[in-house]
């Protein structure tokens, strides 16, 4: 019970009121910079890091984690009411969160997204907790093929089913992966597919392929179906949240399902994002209800926040003892702490316990702040849908083009948004779906410089994504997940042949 | 002033709460006209003298978030706005795009803007000649170098190797392609570092890249390769942890850190390859520039800011962490060494093949 006394030491550490003060003003911006598309949580930590050079370490990266904090709480924001991931791992939010806003369900939609947020990021404190010392090390047996397979894994739990078509999956997905090989091929060192152009050199953002795809798409979308939003009739009022809490527990196996996920994405580390996507992936597949996922299933809001917290909370460990940076904002994370002269790696919890566990309580703490911060403010954010239309959607429109010009500080990427904004409305008036094309686009290049580093590393040989049992198993699991449908429907043959054959089962 | 007006607040009269908040209003009222009538009679001087910023400052950064130049750069403004060296903000922005070409062709593009400057990692070198881009440092002006990034060979610690020499023997023994060297990035500095040592030694290794250095590092523990370059700072912690080993340092001296860092062994401890017989030299500039056009005023501003910078403890402690190489250069100095590197680069890269054609 050493991390226990640890812990209640790193209580005292916070316990200064100027280090609570820290807390929620990071945790006030954090959600902000959530709400605001394009501002992700890395460019702010990055914008709000050399301010916090005359505070101390400890005081800094508290201040600094609640920022992250409130971004992954924020995120969920804007996919819920306007179908407009405010951050890349809410794009899953969107799935069912934004369907239950247009049926009036909006207040429950961001209460569950909250609810499961905190859940998700409280198992993984806890983890972070107990069994640093004994997980710590888990990452450094990820090489190549290792994330090559997690990636594999991530793609197959979300693919290989779904109500489209497959060749319009496909067709998306392939799309996805043609715009993530724009710009630096990072294996070879080269441009590819730039056409001599500048502007092209970026490649293109996942962010402002997904404020375009998502949040414009979705405007151009109202505008033809009568200028009004379809959740403005919602009821608003403070019960929500109580009522939404008494529903919330029956989905304790996808809120569990989902934190192991992130979790475990977390710490390889794999990154939020992708985790997100393979739990709604999962819960999709395993859930009784899947019929029901896309049209606003509370159920598909569970899985991704509780994963993507979950996640993000866990991707701090591999960045604390290894110096491996989980996410973007963990890589500036990472950056402020070698600024202040703390040297992450495996001496950091011992040589520097009060920096360590001050901010494993602060997590704790910060994601309590957290959770009271947004939920307070959900029938606020709530009732946003009753303004008129004819207001709100200029304003999400200036919204979205400052998001996208923030990314990169380029006046081309507001143009590429508008684009994307027509190219999300012609996949939904012809049912392509957009999510292959996400994860593709989100994936595509991680997964790609993987699969070459392990063809580096192997000479060329497949073999490789089976050369140890770790690799093997994620490799076979994800090629089961792939063709899941097909098996599960031999499986009930056998099954409905051993009944005797009388029974018709509806293939779904 | 505040000596007149201090009997007037101690007096009680029933205006007591609007005489006491007056007071202060008059006193700063008081001192603005003073400060504006000194500043009336500084300024003409000062703009003879030397030219400054008057509006915001964008400091380019050509790689992503927090990689190493991102990281000194952020440093830096964290410095100038903490010790108000500077009297208009300064602004970080990152332009990685084809390996830094974004934000070198935005800085060749803004001619006469004394208001943008950047700083270089080798892709200054590397990018035009292996992505084709058009832009080299002369399409720039070159104001100072900061610092320049020491790099390490480093195995783990568990392999048997303890110099450079049986480092090569083994690789040789292993056979072509069988030793994997990871790095950061491709045709970059970590690259060109292992071509280098192949050219060298008569080696061949497997060059395998991966997207920062702390990722490296993590590998190289994990035994997923063979050996690295890593930096120092990307590399340390792993080094007093006990898990990786350095084998040499790829500056022409020895590093002169002598205090321990590890295993009662200091920076100082470290042999140079060169000395060990493994005869290749590089180390990485950490320099900035701005666009073409600037007049020298403009140049000597930045200069002067750089060297007060460097003075600040803040700097000195940063130096000392990443066993960076403490060099300063500006001027003509700083010129020739900016050719000496940029053959140098040419060359290496020639030979190893990375040219774009």
């Amino acid at each position: 019970m050493e991390a226990l006394g640890s812990l209640i030491q790193g209580f005292g550490v916070l316990a200064d009121p100027m280090n609570i003060a820290y807390m929620f003003i990071g945790i006030t911006l954090g959600v902000l910079i959530g709400v605001l598309p394009g501002l992700g949580g890395a460019n702010g930590v990055a914008i709000l890091l050399p301010l916090t050079f005359s505070m101390s370490p400890t005081s800094a990266i508290i201040m600094l984690s609640c920022i992250y904090w409130g971004a992954l709480f924020g995120g969920a924001i804007t996919s819920v009411l306007f179908n407009i991931p405010g951050e890349p791992w809410s794009v899953a939010t969107t799935f069912d969160g934004h369907p239950m806003a247009q049926k009036g369900h909006a207040g429950e939609a961001l209460t569950a997204a909250f609810t499961s947020s905190f859940f998700g990021a409280f198992v993984a404190v806890l983890l972070i907790t107990f069994l640093a010392p004994v997980i710590a090390g888990f990452a450094l047996r990820f090489g190549p093929a290792e994330f090559f397979a997690v990636q594999l894994l991530t793609f197959c739990s979300f693919v290989g089913m779904g109500s489209e078509s497959p060749f319009k999956v496909l067709c998306a997905m392939m799309l996805g992966f043609a715009l993530a090989a724009v710009g630096l091929d990072s294996v070879t060192g080269e441009l590819r597919m730039t056409f001599g152009s500048v502007e092209l050199l970026r490649g293109f953002d996942f962010l402002i392929a997904v404020i375009g795809l998502f949040g414009i798409g979705e405007i151009l979308l109202t505008m033809e179906e009568g200028l009004a939003f379809k959740g403005k009739a919602a009821k608003i009022n403070a019960k929500v949240v109580w009522e939404t809490w008494k529903s919330l527990p029956r989905y304790w196996v996808t809120a569990i399902r989902g934190s192991i996920v992130g979790c475990w994405m977390g710490i390889t580390p794999g990154g939020a994002t992708p985790a997100s996507f393979m739990s709604y992936g999962l819960a999709k597949r395993f859930s009784r209800n899947r019929q029901n996922f896309g049209n606003g299933e509370m159920e598909g809001v569970v899985a991704p926040e509780t994963a993507a917290h979950a996640a993000g909370t866990s991707a701090l460990l591999p960045m604390l003892t290894l110096g491996i940076p989980g996410s973007p904002t963990a890589a500036v994370l990472l950056g402020g702490l070698l600024i202040w002269g703390l040297q992450p790696g495996p001496l950091l919890f011992i040589e520097q316990k009060e920096f360590v566990w001050g901010l494993i309580a602060s997590m704790y703490l910060g994601n309590i702040a957290g959770l009271i911060v947004v939920l307070t403010t959900v029938p606020v954010f709530a009732s946003i849908l009753r303004i008129p239309f004819s207001i709100i959607a200029p304003v999400i429109v200036v919204i979205c083009a400052v998001g996208a010009y923030t990314v990169h500080n380029a006046f081309l990427d507001i143009v590429m948004m508008l684009v994307f904004g027509v190219v999300g409305y012609v996949f939904k008036k012809l049912s392509y779906p957009l999510a292959p094309l996400v994860l593709a686009l989100v994936l595509g290049d991680m997964a790609e410089s993987s699969f070459r580093q392990a063809m580096l590393v192997s000479q060329g040989d497949l073999a490789i994504f089976w050369s140890n049992p770790l690799v093997g198993s994620i490799v076979t699991l994800a090629l089961v997940m792939l063709f899941w449908p097909v098996i599960s429907a031999l499986l009930r043959k056998r099954q409905s042949r051993q009944d005797g054959g009388t029974q018709v089962i509806p293939v779904k | 002033m505040k000596d007149v007006q201090r009997p007037r607040c101690a007096r009680k009269t029933p205006f007591d709460s609007f005489a006491f908040k007056n007071t202060p209003r008059r006193t700063l009222a008081g001192g603005t006209a003073l400060a504006g009538a000194l500043g009336l009679l500084l300024v003409p001087a000062a703009a003879q003298a030397a030219w400054e910023p008057t509006k915001s400052v964008e400091f380019v950064v050509p790689a992503g978030t927090g990689g190493g130049a991102d990281q000194m750069a952020r440093m830096i403004q964290g410095i100038i706005q903490k010790n108000n060296l500077m009297g208009q903000p300064i602004v970080v922005i990152n332009k990685s795009g084809g390996a830094g070409a974004e934000g070198f062709l935005d800085v060749k593009s803004s001619n006469r803007n004394p208001h943008k400057i950047i700083i270089t990692l080798s892709n200054l070198f590397t990018t035009p000649l292996a992505t084709g881009v058009p832009f080299s440092w002369k399409d720039m002006t070159p104001v100072a170098m900061l610092a320049l990034d020491n790099f390490v060979l480093w195995v783990n610690s568990e392999a048997a190797q303890k110099s450079p020499k049986e480092f090569v023997e083994a690789a040789k023994e292993g056979g072509a392609n069988r030793f994997k060297m990871g790095g950061t990035g491709s045709k970059q500095e970590d690259q060109i570092i292992t071509a280098a040592i192949e050219q060298t030694a008569g080696v061949t290794f497997t060059y395998v890249p991966y997207k920062g250095g702390g990722d490296v590092a993590a590998q190289l523990v994990g035994n997923h390769i063979n050996a690295s370059v890593n930096n120092p700072i990307e590399a340390v912690s792993q080094w007093r942890a006990g898990a990786l080993r350095p084998l040499c340092v790829f500056d022409n001296e020895r590093i002169p850190l002598k205090e321990p860092v590890a295993d009662g062994k200091s920076w100082n401890t470290i042999p140079t390859c060169k000395e060990s017989g493994l005869d290749v030299e590089y180390t990485m500039l950490r320099g900035i520039f701005m666009g073409p056009g600037v007049t020298p005023d403009q140049v000597a501003y930045y200069v002067d800011l750089f060297k007060k910078v460097r003075e600040t403890e803040e700097w000195k402690d940063f130096m000392a962490k990443g066993a960076f190489n403490v060099s300063f250069k500006t001027g003509d100095d700083f010129k020739s060494w900016l050719t000496a590197a940029e053959t140098q680069h040419k060359t290496l890269m020639d030979k190893a093949g990375f040219t774009k054609q």
